[in-house]
């Protein structure tokens, strides 16, 4: 059973959407969903004049329609799936504790943002901020994975603390600024200055990148973890290479500019 | 016109404790011997204080600006206010807005602030912040220990002149008197110094110290027969050893008045941060034996916050301890200012320390008269915590739980789990109104006596303390109710007081060409005038004859 949204049409200024989480849809009947309050710019409206609402009391939603206005789909949900056909707007599982977003479509900036725990899956290209800390606070997010195929802005990663973020398409700037932990992993490589202050964690980029002067190159291996990586990413689809008969990483370490504990790790194939 | 009958009524200023008597309002907001009609308060079963006075808060200007500027993160998570009909939009939290404060500060019963460090060039700045505080009665104290064209006179010996400097510059920021941080080490700070011995000369200069500095500063005030004496923020602050800083500076101000401001943050043993321990015993000896010093507690909360002081020095180290975010302003030739988020940590031997000094301050100094209560707004915690003070002033024995949560290392390092002591009503009266109002020179407040401003705070009697006091039933400003049943039903604009003291009329003349030296706005545009003050009202000096 799962209850399926369709927009009926586009906001003209951003739907701000918080409700749209298993957390709230689970208890709550067909009425009760259609009368939950959504904040239109300023407007205080009932989801209902947005969105038809098919299904009850049930964790599992699927949206439907052209989303990229609505903001903050899934924010804090804690379980259940949400499942969306179409683009979507930007704060998507920000403060996320559990649970699986999956978007058939393109997202926006601040996917994950702050995200403690869950699963988001963007198979389009994603904004920017993925994974990030807001403005102002200490950390991002502090463990779970998110997977975007395409590409992806600015940002990503900003002062995450633990968790796995993964790019199939190419990074903008300043991918895993200040970064305090976790793992971000560049199928496609990034544009500069990533790793900009990061102090720990990992950044593992298939493609060759561009560094800055404050990374030392320390050594080339294959890491054992890469191997128990590997095997954990597969289940996403994403593969990972590991043998030595295949090639070797060049391990940079940084940003000395802070000074930092952090790791680049870019693939040379043989 | 309003009566309030049956309450019991604990007005330290003239030793009622906890009499049953009753109130009476006119219409002008003053308290007076009987009214003819209007409304009646049945307070019966209830405690009446006079409300409470903040002798030392820092609720608005350029750094408190800067300090919500620089933490989003806690306007996120924190209190916020929705507009109503009566009400303005704001956030709570570690900075809380302009508006806010002033319903944060009268929902808990306080009907005065003290604003404790206004450089005159925010001056302009600070005052337009402060009439946006509503409800809430206001004075401000500018910083002069590290004011370059005073600090000038006095290394040249020119007594006279500092002293015409220094009323010149508190008329010019429209200021109800002086506020001393650091002395000479803001301005050290500027050469990359420090000033922590009170007997060595200051960065820049000759023959100036900290120590020549203090004493004249308070010789000032007492001469210039400001209500309010010199409020010191010592040197040393928050480095452990400090204590004897401190004490050296109390024997500077031997035979003046003075109130030392959040002492808890001076009053430390050891030799370095695994040393660091509790020295608040010998303090508190200080002012149990000098009735001329006061001061307020700056006790510590465990928790999130962030630290704001002129003390730019301090915030570098406090920076550079915490690896955390770090704002500096420098306040062009008058001081500097620091701003570092922070959090108290119980499991943090400093911290935890910082927390049982604050209590131990307040518990060990006899004269509720001469401790009030403070946290330093928002450096070692925030204003609206207060009643979690009171809580653990009263009950010795929720104090002792918090205490057993201390790291095991505390013991020997404070003497808090020794003191039995609890405060009664009429001690936190003293402590939270009454004494904090008699050490700023506001004869007018924290007393329930004929003729003073009836700023009246009821609580509903209960055993849960720190609930009865962050909920009053009732609080009256100016005779006006604002919060009735914990809500805010009227929000009157507060009025500020300030001081003229006199000041030779060739000094506007003298200061110019040393102004316009080296400040980057013109001259005629630095005093603030007086119409820029929302509901000013002047103080009487002190002056003898």
């Amino acid at each position: 059973m799962t209850i399926t949204l369709t927009l009926k049409q586009a906001p003209a200024v951003p739907l701000e959407a918080e409700v749209l989480s298993p957390d709230v849809f689970a208890e709550l009947s067909n009425a009760e969903i259609r009368a939950l309050i959504v904040y239109n710019g300023k407007r205080q409206v009932p989801l209902e004049e947005f969105f038809d609402v098919d299904g009850e009391r049930s964790d599992e939603l699927v949206l439907h329609g052209d989303l990229t206005k609505v903001r903050l789909i899934g924010r804090g949900m804690s379980k259940g799936s949400v499942t969306v056909h179409g683009r979507v707007g930007m704060h998507l599982g920000a403060h996320m504790k559990g649970g699986r977003i999956e978007v058939h479509g393109d997202a926006s900036d601040w996917i994950g943002a702050e995200m403690k725990n869950g699963f988001i899956h963007v198979h389009g290209n994603a904004g920017g901020q993925i994974g990030a800390a807001y403005r102002g606070s200490l950390a991002g997010m502090k463990n779970g994975t998110i997977i975007v195929d395409g590409t992806a802005g600015l940002e990503v990663g900003m002062r995450m603390r633990r968790g796995t973020i993964i790019l199939g398409g190419q990074a903008k700037d300043f991918t895993g600024l200040q970064m305090k932990g976790g793992t971000i992993i560049l199928m496609d490589g990034a544009e500069i200055r990533t790793g900009a202050w990061m102090n720990r964690g990992t950044i593992i980029s298939m493609k060759p990148i561009k560094l800055m002067p404050t990374f030392a190159e320390s050594n080339d291996s294959n890491p054992t973890f890469m191997n128990v990586y590997a095997r954990q990413l597969k289940r996403f689809g994403v593969n990972l290479p590991f043998a030595a008969s295949e090639g070797i990483y060049q391990r940079f370490s940084g940003d000395l500019a802070v000074p930092g504990n952090g790791e680049i790790l870019v693939w040379q194939p043989a | 016109m309003l009566r309030i009958t049956g309450g019991k009524v604990y007005d330290p200023a003239n030793e009622i404790d906890g009499q049953i008597k009753d109130i009476c309002i006119d219409d002008h907001g003053q308290i007076v011997d009987s009214v003819d009609g209007g409304r009646t308060i049945d307070a019966t079963g209830m405690i009446i204080f006079p409300g409470g006075v903040d002798v030392h808060t820092h609720v608005a200007g350029g750094a408190m600006n800067f300090a919500r500027a620089m933490t989003p993160e806690d306007h996120r998570r924190t209190q916020a206010f929705i507009r109503t009909k009566n009400r303005r939009s704001g956030l709570g939290g570690m900075a809380p807005t302009t508006f806010a404060t002033g319903y944060l500060y009268a929902g808990m019963g306080f009907t005065t602030v003290n604003e404790a460090a206004v450089p005159v060039l925010s001056a302009r700045h600070t005052h337009e912040e402060l009439a946006d505080i509503p409800i809430v009665d206001k004075t401000t104290l500018t910083l002069m220990a590290n004011n370059e064209i005073m600090m000038d006179q006095m290394e040249a010996g020119e007594y006279e002149r500092a002293k015409n400097v220094v009323a010149w510059y508190i008329w010019a920021a429209k200021s109800y008197g002086v506020k001393a941080v650091n002395p000479g080490g803001v301005a050290a700070w500027k050469w990359g110094a420090d000033a922590k011995q009170l007997s060595s000369p200051i960065a820049g200069y000759n023959t100036l110290t900290p120590g020549k500095i203090v004493t004249m500063l308070a010789t000032i005030c007492d001469d210039l027969g400001l209500p309010h004496p010199m409020h010191l923020h010592c040197n040393n602050l928050g480095a452990p050893g400090n204590i004897s800083t401190t004490l050296d500076t109390l024997k500077h101000l031997e035979g003046h008045r003075a109130h030392i401001a959040h002492s808890q943050y001076h009053a430390y043993g050891g030799d370095g941060w695994d040393t660091m321990c509790s020295a608040t015993a010998q303090l508190a000896e200080y002012f149990n034996t000098h009735p001329n010093i006061t001061t307020d507690a700056g006790a510590v909360l465990f928790g999130d916050t962030v630290t704001i002081t002129a003390d730019g020095p301090w915030q570098h180290l406090l920076y550079k301890l915490t690896g955390r975010k770090w704002g500096n302003l420098d306040v062009e030739n008058e001081t500097g200012c620091g701003i570092v988020p922070y959090t108290y940590r119980p499991s943090n031997l400093v911290n935890a320390v910082q927390w049982a000094s604050g209590l131990e301050l307040m518990l060990l100094i006899k004269n509720p008269w001469q401790v009030f209560l403070s946290t330093d707004h928002p450096n070692g915690g925030c204003f609206w915590r207060y009643p979690e003070i009171i809580q653990l002033l009263m009950c010795a024995d929720f104090r002792k739980e918090c205490i057993a949560k201390l790291p095991d290392k505390i013991k020997g390092r404070i003497t808090l789990p020794e003191i039995d002591r609890e405060y009664t009503l009429y001690e936190v009266a003293t402590s939270m109104s009454a004494g904090p109002a008699r050490a700023l020179g506001l004869t007018q407040k924290g007393n329930l006596g004929v003729g003073c401003d009836a700023d009246i705070v009821i609580y509903e009697e209960e055993d849960d303390v720190a609930r009865m006091f962050s909920h009053p039933r009732y609080v009256i400003k100016a005779g006006e109710i604002v919060i009735e049943d914990g809500d805010i039903k009227e929000t009157p604009e507060g009025r500020e007081f300030l001081v003229k003291p006199n000041y030779a009329p060739e000094t506007h003349e003298f200061m110019r060409p040393l102004f316009e030296d080296c400040y980057t706005m013109q001259f005629d545009n630095y005093p603030v005038e007086l119409e820029r003050i929302e509901n000013p009202v002047m103080q009487p000096l002190k002056l003898e004859k």
